[in-house]
């Protein structure tokens, strides 16, 4: 093997691990002092910040994001987790200060029923189109003696 | 006679061309809803009637939540009892020395608080920085309390500054901006709320 193979394979050795250690890079608090000593407490944290908006990018989780807020809303969902809180309490707690705005994930409501019911009703419109295209297509008349004759001399020839 | 029959159109043709109107009609109605709904969308956003940015603070109609803030030069901190025991309204303004909007906004402030009385809330602030703009700017709070690390803001829903809060007397919210208080929308809808509760 020479050099230059040799280059290339841990080249692409690393461009591999970099590319599976990538996000969880990317999905890292800012400091490792913010995260919980206790590495299961620590990965709630991580799953019910990943559900909270920050209100400052308002596209991001507050896990993802650097903003200030976010990371005093990290703090807060952390020391909730640590003092035994229920994930479902962490939430309400931020919803009662923030609304439901700061779920990226929002609940079943009067005013959300349309954008969660959009999948089964598509489905139910898809099939509904379908049924009546498919009942209106003209029945083809059979074939007469006379084209079953051509037909089978057609067929024949090849 | 059978000439004529033929020219006129029979019941399933008249059917097919209604259909086939309407198949065009359809979708050219359907954009022209998409398109009023779009332009009303666009006009409220330049009117500052919509925002889809604003984050409708759920503390409105509730009573101000339990803090207790510091003292934060040149005025002493408050606690939510002292909200509590006021007999007219008030309003809560959080800001910081390095928020550029609430810099602009203290001129606004300067003039409201000869209508209201205003306490402020240094949000995440040095209090020398907070003391040192007061000192610049002039200073409108008749109260100031220091939230140095921003705990007494995430109870009251503030996602950003400047943000204020109208508490009547009693202790409740009763309106918010998260926005700054030098625009002509914003001061009007506090117009309104301060006429309804009687200030």
């Amino acid at each position: 093997m020479n050099l230059g193979s040799l280059c290339r394979r841990i080249a692409m050795a690393l461009f591999v691990a970099a590319c599976a250690a990538g996000p969880v890079v990317a999905f890292a608090v800012d400091d490792p002092s913010e995260m919980l000593p206790d590495p299961k407490q620590e990965a709630r944290a991580e799953a019910i910040g990943a559900q909270l908006r920050c209100l400052v990018c308002q596209n991001e989780s507050i896990e993802d994001s650097s903003a200030g807020l976010a990371r005093d809303l990290r703090k807060v969902v952390r020391e909730h987790v640590a003092s035994g809180e229920s994930n479902r309490q962490v939430i309400d707690w931020m919803v009662a200060r923030y609304g439901n705005f700061i779920r990226l994930s929002p609940p079943v409501t009067a005013a959300t029923l349309l954008l969660w019911g959009m999948p089964v009703l598509a489905l139910l419109i898809g099939l509904a189109a379908a049924f009546l295209v498919f009942r209106r297509r003209p029945q083809v008349a059979p074939l007469s003696d006379a084209e079953r004759v051509r037909l089978d001399e057609l067929t024949r020839g090849s | 006679m059978s000439d004529e029959l033929a020219s006129r159109p029979s019941a399933d043709e008249r059917r097919a061309v209604t259909r086939r109107r309407l198949m065009m009609g359809l979708p050219l109605a359907g954009a022209g809803v998409c398109g009023i709904a779009f332009w009303k969308m666009l006009a409220g956003m330049q009117s500052g009637s919509f925002n889809p940015h604003d984050i409708n603070a759920p503390v409105t109609g509730r009573p101000v939540p339990v803090f207790t803030l510091a003292d934060q030069t040149p005025g002493t901190g408050f606690s939510a009892e002292d909200l509590r025991a006021l007999s007219k309204p008030v309003l809560i303004n959080f800001f910081a020395s390095w928020c550029i909007p609430c810099i602009a906004e203290m001129q606004a402030l300067l003039s409201l608080q000869k209508r209201l009385p205003i306490w402020g809330v240094a949000y995440k602030d040095k209090p020398e920085n907070a003391a040192g703009l007061l000192k610049h700017a002039g200073n409108p709070y008749a109260r100031i309390g220091s939230d140095r690390e921003g705990r007494v803001a995430i109870d009251w829903g503030v996602s950003g500054v400047p943000e204020s809060f109208l508490i009547a007397p009693g202790g409740t919210i009763v309106w918010h901006s998260a926005a700054g208080l030098d625009g002509d929308e914003v001061m009007a809808g506090l117009d309104n709320v301060l006429k309804r509760i009687g200030a």
